[in-house]
């Protein structure tokens, strides 16, 4: 990001692999297994992150579990205040009705995303239930959201970014913290 | 970040070979919720389209409308006759009532060219013409692309015949013009009574014989013919028509491996295309329709999903 | 006022005698009474100099719209028009309603203008009664009111039958029928010119032949009967070859171009701008091109009119296909041809003049279009260099159909007198109790 200018190193790709190795085990842990379980991340950096716990729980466990990956872009309820986004597809190759949903994001603010994703989601089906994983929980909530795995609460100001980046987009996995120039 | 240009889509003239990709690409989200069991996303909720119908169209109306329900918004199907539309409110002072209702769109069906970018010089809010006249229906070549696009890799050199009655055909024109962005090969085949002047110019081949396109064409879309038009003398008969151009089983065993059938609709079925080559495998007809509520819902949120200064 | 006025030291240009330089116009009265380079007389002086001072215009093809469309156009403000335009005398067309095929509209006509007190108008009759192309009007009753021509301005006479008899009819009087050539069968359902632009901005087009059909037709008509025909607003140069050829066969015929035909193309149709929508249509950009190469040749063309045609705004404000043909010409006229034909070397000021004053004269057989001594003392005094911004607003007609608007033109109208009245002077009326009397 060239407006970016980054302040400290949150997590490096070691301690962001011991966070989703602890949420894999949380996960199991709350849901007795990996059963009827299924991982959606949303787009962009989600759907890494879901990518990358599925794999988790397929070592710990010892059997794959679904991933999907979900695109909001229609269900924000900014679109009158941000440029018109490219929407790409959504790609669930499951049916989450009855399932127990694992939303996967990179960072929890306001709250907003999850929720265009919870209605994004409740589109497709009916899920038993639906859980939040997320990289980083920063506060400033706006809506009554909770996550129920978080890999790291990171105190913020309102004007400080949080960018999680990954491998596959960004070159290298890490957290670090801003502020826009 | 990507947009149109313009505030309205009246025709494939004035979009880019870049606009029109992001149309499609656009599509190919909206195709996914078109399969899902609640076919419906927020995007639009709360913005009023209202599609204005003064030529009858049942399928490009019904498109229109699930189209703006699928993305919440709000869709008010207004039909007048060209007749009334003559004799009562001008075209004007409808633009305006509709402006005054605070209407976040204006969907326009009119047998009159030129009609669509009368009201899109009224109005603030985006117009989407839905067929002017024998001028441009842009949406029903945007649905045609992405038909073809699904199966064919790309659009570069491949070579579509455009079958009919060029003349009077906005789908022809939009066709032509929208196929030569995208770097395909147009060749128009019917009798010279249905070709307009100088079409040559708008970057398309005329041939006057099907037969001697069949084995090349990658696809060959098959235009409506207006039975009426056999009054004015553009062609003998039916029956002479249908001879000379219609699409029938022995042709589509003379078309080339791999290659397509589509029809804008509704069909005569027995006169420009026959019955067992509209049902035929290669025919993507019904495809078209399903591309065409995909193509018309990103039109939508392209035009009214954002913010118009981000 | 006295009764005598000396125009001094404009640059006098009086084609039909052979006149073009620095000249001195002495009016006495309602006449010219003398031309010279320096005349000294008692009278009062109005300094022309850097002026045009030419023969007043005359547009031989106006619709004035009164009786019937007084919303659209008057006598009284179409005479405006003309005279802030440089026409000191007009014909109107009969398609008015009720149509001019009687004697008494002819009357009313007359009567109206005079009253005005501005142009000379000139009424032309129908042709046929109600235009319907079916029975001959009654031309002698007609002649009789003072009709200078016959027309069914606006339609074809169909029938080729009926012109034939319509043009022997006219001989008794010497009369010339004026036609209006379009074979309804090729221009039916037609909105502009057939061409690539009709194809693709989808319009139905009608093509040269519909207009060249009856060119032709009627110049045979004209041959085998000997009488007089004029063509109105000839817009292809098929047209012009064919006229070109009757005249040489010495068939009577003479023509009129418009200056929008030779100055605007089907090009122009592309945003739907239903002011370009005329009839006949504004044709190819090649087709104006071959016809400004001919419209210098005094053997093909003999005049430019305006047809001028007044439309209320929401009528000219519907779709493409519901709004009718015409526009708005006789405050334009003059700057198009300046600026377009005279500033772009198509034609020069002398075979300008010659088509705007001494050509209709002599169609119509007015006594008017030149500025010899004891000529009618019609002049226009024109500040050539003069610049222009056209504002339909402020058009002096009623309507404000103008494919020019916002167009720069060159010459300005300064001083107009008509039967040696200046009712114009420094572009704007003398006589302001006309502006308000209605």
């Amino acid at each position: 990001m060239t407006d970016f200018n980054i302040k400290a190193l949150v997590m490096d790709d070691v301690g962001m692999h011991r966070a989703l190795t602890r949420i894999a085990h949380e996960i199991i842990e709350k849901n007795k297994g990996i059963a009827g379980l299924a991982l959606v991340g949303i787009r962009s950096r989600g759907i890494y992150l879901a990518q990358w716990l599925a794999g988790k729980l397929q070592e710990i466990e010892g059997s794959s579990i679904p991933v999907g990956m979900l695109d909001i872009t229609f269900y924000r309820d900014d679109v009158a205040l941000h440029p018109r986004v490219e929407a790409r597809a959504t790609e669930i190759p499951f049916d989450v009705t009855d399932k127990t949903i694992i939303l996967v994001d990179d960072v929890l603010f306001t709250g907003r995303t999850v929720r265009a994703a919870l209605d994004a989601l409740m589109d497709l089906g009916r899920p038993a239930r639906i859980q939040l994983a997320v990289m980083i929980d920063r506060g400033h909530r706006e809506l009554p959201v909770r996550a129920d795995y978080v890999g790291k609460n990171l105190p913020t100001a309102v004007k400080e970014k949080v960018k999680v980046n990954v491998v596959e987009v960004d070159g290298e996995n890490s957290v670090v913290i801003g502020e826009e120039e | 970040m990507a947009q149109l240009q313009s505030k309205d889509l009246l025709g494939i003239t004035d979009l880019t070979r870049e606009e029109i990709e992001l149309i499609l690409d656009t599509a190919d989200s909206f195709k996914e919720i078109s399969e899902r069991p609640i076919k419906k996303v927020p995007t639009l909720r709360g913005r009023t389209i209202v599609n204005l119908f003064c030529e009858p169209s049942t399928r490009t109306r019904t498109s229109f409308e699930i189209a703006a329900k699928r993305l919440s918004a709000d869709a008010v199907n207004i039909s007048v006759t060209a007749s009334a539309i003559a004799k009562g409110e001008s075209l004007r002072d409808t633009a305006k009532t509709l402006q005054a209702m605070a209407t976040d769109l204006v969907v326009i069906r009119h047998s009159v060219s030129g009609a669509a970018k009368l009201l899109a010089d009224v109005m603030d809010c985006p117009v989407v013409n839905a067929g002017d006249g024998a001028h441009e229906h842009p949406t029903q070549a945007l649905l045609d692309l992405y038909t073809m696009r699904e199966r064919f890799d790309s659009l570069d050199g491949l070579k579509v015949a455009i079958v009919g009655d060029i003349a009077h055909s906005r789908v022809a024109r939009s066709n032509i013009l929208a196929l030569g962005k995208m770097g395909a090969e147009v060749t128009l085949v019917g009798p010279p009574t249905l070709m307009p002047a100088e079409i040559e110019k708008l970057g398309a081949q005329v041939c006057h014989r099907l037969d001697d396109v069949l084995s090349e064409a990658d696809v060959v879309y098959v235009l409506r013919i207006q039975l009426e038009r056999q009054k004015e003398s553009l062609y003998p008969s039916i029956r002479e028509y249908a001879t000379l151009y219609g699409l029938n089983t022995r042709r589509r065993q003379a078309m080339k491996k791999g290659s397509i059938i589509l029809h804008p609709g509704p069909m005569n079925r027995g006169v420009e295309i026959s019955s067992d080559v509209a049902d035929a495998p290669d025919s993507l007809i019904t495809d078209q329709v399903t591309s065409g509520v995909a193509v018309r819902m990103a039109v939508l949120y392209l035009l009214i999903g954002g913010g118009s200064d981000g | 006022m006295g009764s005598k006025l000396l125009v001094k030291g404009g640059r006098l240009i009086d084609p039909k005698n052979g006149r073009d330089g620095r000249f001195d116009l002495l009016i006495d009265g309602n006449r010219v009474a003398a031309v010279d380079t320096a005349i000294e007389a008692e009278a009062e002086v109005f300094d022309a100099a850097g002026m045009l001072v030419v023969p007043g215009l005359i547009d031989m093809h106006v619709h004035l719209r009164e009786p019937g469309r007084e919303d659209e156009e008057t006598i009284e403000s179409g005479c405006r028009a003309a005279v802030k335009g440089g026409f000191t005398s007009i014909a109107c067309m009969p398609n008015t309603s009720p149509v001019n095929d009687d004697a008494s509209v002819t009357q009313y006509i007359i009567e109206e203008a005079g009253r005005v007190g501005l142009a000379n108008v000139f009424p032309i009759a129908a042709i046929t009664k109600g235009l319907a192309g079916e029975e001959l009007s009654e031309m002698g009753a007609l002649v009789s009111a003072g009709a200078v021509a016959f027309s069914d301005d606006g339609r074809c006479v169909d029938r080729a039958s009926l012109m034939r008899r319509a043009l022997e009819y006219s001989k008794i009087w010497n009369s010339v029928v004026v036609s209006h050539a379009e074979e309804g069968s090729l221009a039916a359902g037609g909105q502009m010119n057939e061409g690539f632009f009709s194809t693709s901005i989808g319009l139905k087009g009608i093509p040269a032949a519909a207009e060249e059909i009856i060119v032709a037709r009627d110049c045979l008509l004209a041959e085998l009967t000997g009488a007089r025909l004029h063509v109105a607003h000839v817009s292809t140069p098929g047209s012009l070859a064919i006229i070109k050829a009757a005249k040489e066969r010495g068939a009577r015929v003479t023509c009129e171009v418009t200056p929008h035909h030779l100055t605007l193309s089907d090009d122009m149709l592309a945003g739907y701008d239903t002011n370009f929508k005329v009839n006949p249509p504004l044709r190819s950009s090649e087709e104006v091109s071959a016809l400004r190469e001919l419209v210098s040749d005094a053997s093909i063309v003999d005049c430019l009119a305006s047809d001028h045609a007044p439309h209320a705004a929401h009528e000219k404000e519907m779709e493409f296909a519901y709004a009718p043909c015409g526009m708005i010409g006789l405050e334009t006229t003059l700057g198009v041809v300046n600026t377009d034909l005279v500033g772009k070397g198509v034609l020069d000021l002398n075979r300008a003049i010659e088509l705007l004053a001494v050509g209709p004269a002599r169609v119509l057989g007015l006594d008017r279009g030149s500025l010899g001594r004891g000529d009618i003392a019609d002049v226009v005094i024109i500040d050539a260099e003069s610049e222009v911004e056209v504002d339909p607003f402020s058009s002096e007609s009623k309507s404000r159909n103008t494919p020019y608007g916002g167009r720069r033109l060159k010459g300005r109208v300064h001083a107009v007198l008509i039967n040696g009245n200046l009712v114009v002077d420094d572009g704007a009326f003398i006589r302001e109790e006309a502006e308000v009397s209605r």
